[in-house]
């Protein structure tokens, strides 16, 4: 690949593919980028590919989690299928799940999930699209084991005292979904209405459901 | 494919092994003592995937759990508070069951 030819395409397609918001681009995203040209210029992919392929990744939202949390809380037939095979349990609402294993674990009473990823940032994104930046920050990734307490009250997540944090690292080829628990005051609400209380923050257990 | 080494509910310790790359243990968790929580079923392993190599052998993965107060000593929070991971079979050895399993 030439230089000049490289240089010129990276200009013409940064503004479709930026995701360094402004600030220069690291070697890793320098190194993709310059890839991404060169197999545009030899032919092999097209950028109109690549530009479907980031839609395809980036469109899943929690949208798909919501629907799959207020069945749950509708229905206790499906919730017991969700916590035994999450996946299973996506794919009868015709939710496709691309990851090796959904797994979903449930906030009680006493225990509360949080999720995260120490390594990378493994986030069960055939569901719920892409994580929030902080979850790809290692600082989050580092405190977020270490001391899960102190994150959620900075994230303004107050629990009470007596409950037990469980932590999930994805580290591997689980990925976790936290069914949140289900607010007080809504017992004669719909399942759409329920969705609405879904966010995605409640899906990994940095806070709770809304409340009504 | 061989059975699984270990079964819900063992305790076992992850080794420190002196392998260079692309690893997905962490190292907090080197040295640890957990107890099996759950069998997730065999895996390509990642050391062998993040090079080309495809081919397998396949090895069985654990999701293990670990007393938060094993994993950092100035950790605060409830002594049931616990930290999951998942680990692959050959990063684990059988150990004794630590404390908190016993008493529960």
């Amino acid at each position: 690949m030439s230089a000049e030819r490289g240089a010129g395409a990276y200009l013409g397609t940064k503004v479709l593919l930026d995701r360094e918001e402004g600030g220069p681009a690291g070697y890793y995203a320098l190194l993709s980028d310059a890839l991404r040209d060169e197999l545009i210029g030899l032919g092999l992919i097209t950028a109109a590919q690549v530009r479907r392929e980031v839609e395809r990744l980036e469109a899943p939202g929690i949208h798909l989690g919501a629907r799959i949390v207020a069945r749950a809380w509708m229905d206790p037939e499906y919730k017991a299928l969700l916590l035994e095979n999450g996946s299973e349990a996506a794919e009868r609402l015709g939710i496709k799940v691309g990851e090796a294993q959904l797994v979903v674990v449930e906030n009680t009473p006493r225990v509360h999930n949080l999720i995260t990823c120490t390594l990378c940032s493994c986030y069960p994104r055939s569901i719920l699209g892409q994580p929030p930046a902080w979850y790809r920050n290692k600082v989050y990734r580092a405190r977020s084991v270490s001391e899960p307490r102190k994150v959620l009250e900075e994230f303004g997540t107050h629990l009470p005292a007596d409950i037990v944090i469980h932590v999930r690292d994805s580290n591997a080829d689980m990925r976790w979904m936290v069914l949140p628990r289900r607010p007080d005051g809504t017992s004669d609400w719909s399942e759409e209405r329920l969705q609405g209380l879904v966010t995605r923050d409640s899906l990994i257990g940095i806070a709770e459901a809304l409340q009504p | 494919m061989p059975v699984p080494r270990f079964t819900v509910g063992t305790a076992v310790q992850v080794l420190d092994l002196p392998i260079e790359g692309h690893i997905r243990i962490p190292a907090y968790a080197r040295g640890k003592i957990g107890v099996i929580e759950r069998c997730c079923g065999p895996y390509l392993n990642p050391e062998d995937l993040a090079y080309g190599r495809t081919g397998g052998p396949a090895v069985h993965l654990y999701q293990v759990e670990f007393s938060q107060h094993d994993l950092w000593p100035e950790y605060i929070g409830d002594a049931e508070d616990r930290l999951f991971l998942e680990i692959y079979e050959h990063w684990l050895t059988p150990a004794r069951p630590p404390s908190w399993r016993q008493a529960s």
